[in-house]
């Protein structure tokens, strides 16, 4: 017990220190690193409180896909950070402690006066799993009860991705996201790019299977299959496809498109739109799950690339 | 029987965890990157490999055991690659520090 204790306090020094050199690093490039340690020290800590499903996901959003993200941005400003590392005024400074103070006073005040137990529907949602047919309550809960959410967010990642898109200059419109890799083909990242992706692929489909019952699901599952992609992307195996691609952009609204046709289905057969007919509900969830892996990972994985930066037909 | 493989935990663990120390001290003294890297990759391959060695006796059952095992192949896998290519990285920025 006291030794949880100790281990659980040096994990939680571990993670602000971690914030704290996030904020405070000068240069963009440690900022990022930061953030990424610090992901992964957050999702340890989830698995401490025994929150694997928020830990998995902690772990492949907050340390891996956003990170990535963020190197990319680092890369990508670096000509602009050395002119604009000027120091700001002292008084803007001054303000922005201040400002900063004051959210966090008040952050604190919040979360020390909550009640002793919180408001919760987890009673409800435990009492109500048997109908949904799926044993991990927060599948249920993503998948059934707030199936509206997951379905929006679904939306919001296509949109996002859109918007992504909308970037790229009029003549690579339709064409290759990013720049071209090329490697020697026997070289250590192609090596590592052609070792890996065969068992994170089933890891991938695995953790989507087993969120049923188990922590893990389809947003996990689909992050674990774009980190594939992008490592096959980045060591030069594949090219990314040109966006005008039917099949990309068939898979990547599949998601979405399954959720709603099983959406509406539900207004027919169990009366309410998204709701499901207890009898097979289970098949339909997984029925939903499919294709939103495919879109989840297909979006993160072409999110990550970023815009069209060469025209379709290479001449 | 069990007491003995207790002790055989305890010895490998405690060796893994000594080579770990000893690839922190090599990354904070070593003088230059390759170095570094060097003692770095050491702690990642053998020091993880003693821990896991050490913990096979007590996963259980053999599916475990050989979930272990993979997690160690997996970190030598993704270890190798990012040591190279970090090497590659610090040649060809030339030896600044």
């Amino acid at each position: 017990m006291s030794l949880t204790y100790v281990l659980e306090s040096v994990l939680a020094l571990l993670v602000l220190g971690a914030a704290a050199w996030t904020i405070a690093a000068r240069s963009a490039f440690a900022a990022a690193v930061g953030f990424v340690s610090y992901g992964l020290l957050l999702s340890l800590m989830w698995v401490q409180l025994a929150a694997v499903d928020v830990a998995l996901t902690e772990a492949a959003i907050g340390g891996g896909l956003t990170g990535v993200l963020l190197l990319g941005a680092v890369a990508t400003l670096r000509g602009t950070e050395a002119r604009t590392s000027r120091r700001p005024a002292s008084m803007l400074r001054l303000l922005a402690a201040a400002c900063c103070a004051l959210v966090s006073v008040a952050l604190a005040a919040v979360v020390l006066t909550l009640p002793e137990a919180g408001p919760t529907l987890a009673p409800h949602a435990m009492a109500a799993l048997p109908a949904t047919g799926v044993g991990n309550p927060v599948t249920g809960v993503l998948m059934a009860f707030r199936g509206f959410d997951t379905l929006l967010e679904k939306v919001v990642l296509v949109v996002a991705l859109v918007g992504v898109w909308s970037l790229a200059p009029d003549r690579y419109w339709g064409g290759h996201p990013g720049l071209e890799h090329r490697l020697p083909a026997d070289g250590v990242l192609p090596f590592f790019a052609r070792m890996l992706p065969p068992l994170g692929v089933l890891l991938g489909i695995h953790l989507m299977w087993t969120g049923a019952d188990n922590p893990g699901g389809a947003f996990q599952g689909g992050t674990v299959l774009a980190a594939m992609w992008l490592v096959v992307m980045m060591a030069g195996v594949r090219d990314a496809p040109a966006i005008r691609e039917q099949w990309v952009r068939l898979a990547l609204v599949s998601g979405p498109v399954v959720f709603v046709a099983v959406g509406l289905a539900g207004m027919l057969t169990a009366g309410a739109f998204l709701a499901y007919p207890v009898a097979i509900a289970k098949p339909l969830i997984l029925l939903i799950e499919v294709p939103m892996l495919l879109t989840i990972a297909l979006a993160l994985g072409l999110l990550v690339t970023g815009p069209p930066e060469r025209p379709a037909d290479p001449s | 029987m069990s007491a003995l493989l207790d002790l055989f935990t305890i010895v490998a663990l405690v060796l893994g965890a000594l080579f770990f120390l000893a690839g922190v001290v090599g990354l904070l003294r070593f003088p230059d990157t390759l170095s570094r890297l060097h003692a770095l990759t050491k702690a990642d391959n053998v020091g993880l490999g003693l821990i896991v060695i050490g913990l096979l006796p007590q996963a259980g059952s053999v599916f475990a055991a050989l979930k272990l095992l993979l997690v160690w192949l997996l970190v030598l896998l993704a270890a190798s690659t990012v040591g190279q290519m970090m090497a590659r990285v610090a040649r060809r920025a030339g030896p600044r520090r």
